[in-house]
């Protein structure tokens, strides 16, 4: 099977995923009581910047199909963000504030993008024009 | 039925005669069916979350959890195997039916259980660091998200991809076959890790 040469976009953004995991694991195990932050910080910029590779990256690869990785990028987008949501719903509704929200929520949002994105790769990596 | 020819032949089947082109059912890669009851899950968590009452949030998590292991099992050690052991065009058959099905079902159990098992493990007060489950608790964390990495990194875009794959006029065995076999592995290691999960929530319940 011949294939163009690509960004190791997958491993990236499995490390990214596995450290977004980590981040909401140490949150989530210590919430609702007081938990100090910079680790789960620390983790989310990390991952944030592997996912800002990722993209960047891929946007650096010559004809690239971007209309295939978009025609599931956005419905993915779509589902991931309502799955996102309803994990932070069940913290709001839990009275979770504060620095423990905010890195929470930027936890998922790095989630509801890195997933589709990975979700748009895999299947413009195999589109034939 | 569409009618499709392969355009190159399988990997490892050298030997094989030329097959006649494959037949391949038509199929919808997000079934619209799928849609509604997914929508209808989402409502009832809604719903569950705001009422905050002990029997919804269990319903939703018992019957999320027990679906998501149950199916990772399933799919894992039974179904899997089974899968990667058909003809192509068993496989092709079998995948085209089953695969549009687990696009839906699983993101909605997973989040139905993972957010109803929060707010249960909040009512239960197993997620303080005080309670003497707390350890247990945080191993289903753990186990949960391991399994969560694999399953999207991997797993669900394998299944979206070899999905589109096959709508195409002439899929491609080799991408199939790769893509397969990386659906086929994940669901064999998603299946073990569901055992330790079986192990902790049976201890929790005891608890």
């Amino acid at each position: 099977m011949t294939e163009r040469r690509l960004p190791p976009v997958t491993q990236v953004a499995m490390a990214s995923l596995g450290l977004i995991v980590a981040g909401g694991i140490y949150l989530s195990s210590h919430l609702p009581e007081h938990v100090p932050l910079a680790p789960a910080v620390i983790l989310l910029a990390l991952s944030a910047a592997l996912m800002a590779f990722n993209l960047f990256s891929l946007a650096r690869v010559p004809d690239f199909p971007w209309g295939r990785f978009f025609s599931v990028a956005r419905w993915s987008l779509l589902a991931y963000a309502v799955i996102a949501g309803l994990i932070e719903y069940a913290f709001l509704q839990n009275h979770v504030r504060g620095g423990a929200l905010v890195v929470l929520t930027l936890s998922l949002a790095v989630f509801a993008i890195h997933v589709p994105t990975l979700l748009g790769f895999t299947v413009a990596r195999y589109h034939q024009p | 039925m569409v009618d499709v020819t392969l355009s190159e032949p399988s990997l490892g089947a050298e030997e094989a005669p030329p097959h006649p082109p494959l037949s391949i059912p038509e199929f919808r890669i997000v079934p619209r069916s799928g849609i509604v009851a997914a929508a209808i899950v989402v409502v009832a968590l809604v719903v569950a979350i705001a009422v905050n009452k002990r029997w919804p949030i269990d319903f939703l998590h018992v019957v999320g959890g027990a679906s998501w292991t149950i199916v990772d099992l399933f799919m894992g050690l039974v179904i899997g195997p089974i899968l990667g052991r058909l003809s192509i065009p068993a496989r092709i058959e079998m995948t085209t039916r089953l695969m549009p099905k687990m696009v839906v079902i699983m993101p909605i159990v997973v989040t139905m259980t993972l957010a109803a098992g929060w707010q249960l493990g909040v009512q239960n007060g197993t997620v303080l660091t005080g309670d003497p489950n707390h350890g247990w608790v945080v191993a289903s964390f753990i186990v949960v998200g391991v399994m969560s990495v694999l399953a999207l990194g991997l797993l669900e875009p394998a299944n979206i991809a070899v999905l589109i794959e096959l709508k195409k006029p002439r899929p491609r065995p080799e991408v199939i076959e790769t893509l397969m076999k990386r659906f086929i592995y994940c669901s064999g290691i998603l299946g073990l890790m569901q055992v330790a999960t079986l192990v902790i929530m049976t201890k929790l319940a005891a608890s």
